[in-house]
């Protein structure tokens, strides 16, 4: 029996060398394309993250941390990585609340919903900045039209400067955000919907649950894999969206409107210090990945139920 | 839904709980007017747009603004086309170029390894899976420094190129995981019958798996289309020269720090908009299934 077992072995031991080799081909287009376009200019900031490089991009050498002390030392920093919070929490979980809302929603059957389901699609489809330059110009206080809008519904007095300081500007940016984040997110939720058995829903009925109780007790729980789909989903794009805020509070001066996103690409343009915007990035990039992290140990979505 | 029933059922008998119908009819109704307020706010943005791009130029900066323009001017379809802020014909073919290209390199690339990772067992496969991954956690102008600098050492910034490239590598993530579950799905037994029966691996591909996933395929065609059509970031670094730029950029242009020509800025993203709504639309059933799939994976 031991003879047929060691040959079996270092067949299989062979085989799974083999098909690695022969994996090479069919990865091949995809790893070229990844290693040129994205590996190699992720190695280069971190390079340059430890550099010290003027404004013309000469390089002086190396520079430790230097960097990342002077981004952790900048004055604005602490207000930055607030905005940044509260624009990720909260556009991420409104976004995932009324996905929830709109999905249900979406599933119940009336006449006229395949034309709704048509029509939420359009802001997933469009493209966003040209989404929120509608907004720059429908909330200027003077020609704009949706102020005028709300000053005829009565629920303004006057037409309001909407995107010309930070905080109502910043909030009116987290609007548009959850406004073209929450398609996609809608639809994860009415795959998810989908896959929610009927006769589990009978069950449920019959044993006397209520709606209410359904809901909770049945089909949410059924909804954890698309909840965490749309989650980690929305969490990379909205970290990392620089259109909305570069269109809408992209000039409002100061610092008081920026995330980490925006305030890298500032001093990108801005400043021209591509060495100290290389350690913001780095920090960006593991701060997302320990959040994916921390959120997917916490919420186990390949827990069996 | 599974009871067994002697005469003919419609479709609101079964899906009822104990309400009449005809209260259950006035409900339906109920649900539309609500579906319509809610389909409301999801167009007034482009409703905007649509009026605004058939306004004058005066009227559009006009105080207090007009809601329906007092003169309509569909010449702005026609005039946009030659503006001093922006050369658009050169624009709208770089969106069209770079679109094309892009979305052909991202499924050129995609394609194979989606098949071979939803097939194949081998090592390296979870590694390359996860890198696959943490492209989808970058994002293009992060990187734009690093990207800038090799383009300039391959001699091909501020081209097209550049931009084919950036979009297909970073619609990769997502073209990968979506066909990688649409093969997943196919049964492997269809795929050893022909294999038993003389098929090669290509053959296989070409002859039995792609027309099963097609589907998966042109909902990824899509998204990966609609993607690049819309990448706006990394343009604005990457694509200085105004004869290079996309529409989303060239759109920007439109818009000054004294005085904007928002008709135009509307007029250029109507164009924009509705191609990608119309493709959208045509994988509007997919979408959930494609969804699900990725889902369950």
């Amino acid at each position: 029996m031991t003879a047929p077992t060691t040959a079996h072995r270092s067949l299989r031991r062979r085989a799974r060398r083999q098909s690695t080799l022969q994996a090479l081909p069919w990865l091949a287009p995809a790893l070229i394309l990844i290693g040129g376009v994205v590996v190699y200019p992720v190695g280069y900031m971190i390079y340059t993250s430890f550099r010290d490089l003027t404004r013309f991009g000469t390089d002086k050498g190396w520079a430790g941390f230097d960097n990342y002390a002077r981004v952790l030392e900048l004055e604005h920093l602490p207000k930055v990585a607030m905005n940044t919070v509260i624009w990720v929490v909260g556009v991420v979980m409104l976004s995932i609340g009324l996905g929830l809302v709109l999905a249900q929603f979406l599933n119940k059957r009336f006449p006229g919903r395949k034309v709704l389901r048509m029509v939420i699609i359009v802001p997933w489809a469009a493209s966003v900045v040209m989404t929120s330059t509608v907004f720059v110009y429908g909330l200027d206080p003077f020609y704009g039209i949706i102020n005028r809008a709300l000053v005829d519904l009565g629920l303004l007095d006057e037409p309001f400067g909407f995107l010309k300081s930070p905080v109502p500007g910043f909030l009116s940016a987290m609007a548009v955000a959850v406004f073209v984040s929450i398609p996609f997110t809608t639809f994860v939720f009415l795959a998810g919907l989908q896959a929610v058995p009927h006769d589990v829903l009978e069950a449920a009925q019959i044993d006397g649950a209520g709606r209410v109780q359904t809901y909770w007790r049945v089909v949410f729980p059924m909804l954890r894999g698309a909840v965490v789909v749309a989650t980690i989903i929305n969490v990379i794009n909205v970290f990392n969206n620089l259109p909305i805020l570069k269109t809408m509070t992209g000039a409002i001066p100061g610092y008081d409107a920026d995330t980490t996103t925006s305030l890298m690409f500032k001093i990108i343009q801005a400043d021209r210090q591509i060495d100290t915007a290389s350690a913001l990035s780095v920090l960006n990039f593991v701060v997302v990945v320990v959040v994916i992290g921390i959120y997917l140990r916490v919420v186990r979505p390949m827990r069996e139920d | 839904m599974s009871t067994v029933v002697d005469r003919p059922v419609t479709v609101t008998e079964v899906d009822g709980g104990g309400d009449p119908p005809k209260a259950r009819e006035r409900r339906r109704w109920g649900l539309t007017i609500v579906g319509s307020i809610v389909a409301l706010i999801f167009l007034f943005p482009y409703l905007i747009m649509l009026i605004g791009a058939f306004k004058t130029r005066p009227e559009i900066l006009r105080v207090p603004p007009t809601y329906l323009p007092q003169e309509w001017a569909p010449s702005n379809f026609l005039t946009m086309w030659d503006t001093p802020e922006t050369p658009l014909p050169a624009n709208l073919l770089s969106t069209v170029v770079i679109s094309l290209c892009g979305t052909a390199l991202a499924l050129l690339a995609a394609l194979p390894a989606a098949y071979y990772t939803a097939r194949h067992n081998f090592r390296l496969k979870l590694p390359f899976l996860l890198l696959v991954l943490i492209t989808q956690m970058l994002q293009p102008t992060v990187l734009a420094s690093g990207l800038f600098r090799e383009f300039i050492t391959l001699e091909i910034n501020d081209t097209w190129l550049t931009m084919i490239l950036v979009n297909a590598a970073f619609n990769l993530s997502f073209a990968v995981w979506i066909m990688h579950s649409f093969f997943a799905s196919v049964p492997k037994e269809i795929e050893e019958a022909a294999w038993l029966d003389g098929c090669s691996r290509g053959q296989s591909l070409t002859r039995i798996m792609l027309p099963l996933v097609w589907p998966g395929i042109v909902t990824a065609v899509i998204f990966t289309f609609i993607a690049c059509w819309n990448e706006f970031a990394a343009s604005l670094i990457l694509l200085p020269t105004d004869t290079n730029q996309p529409l989303t950029v060239a759109l920007t242009r439109f818009i000054g720090q004294y005085e904007s020509a928002w008709q135009y800025v509307f007029a250029v993203s109507l164009i924009g908009i509705v191609p990608v709504v119309a493709l959208f639309a045509l994988i509007e059933k997919h979408l959930v299934s494609g969804l699900t799939a990725g889902g369950v994976k």
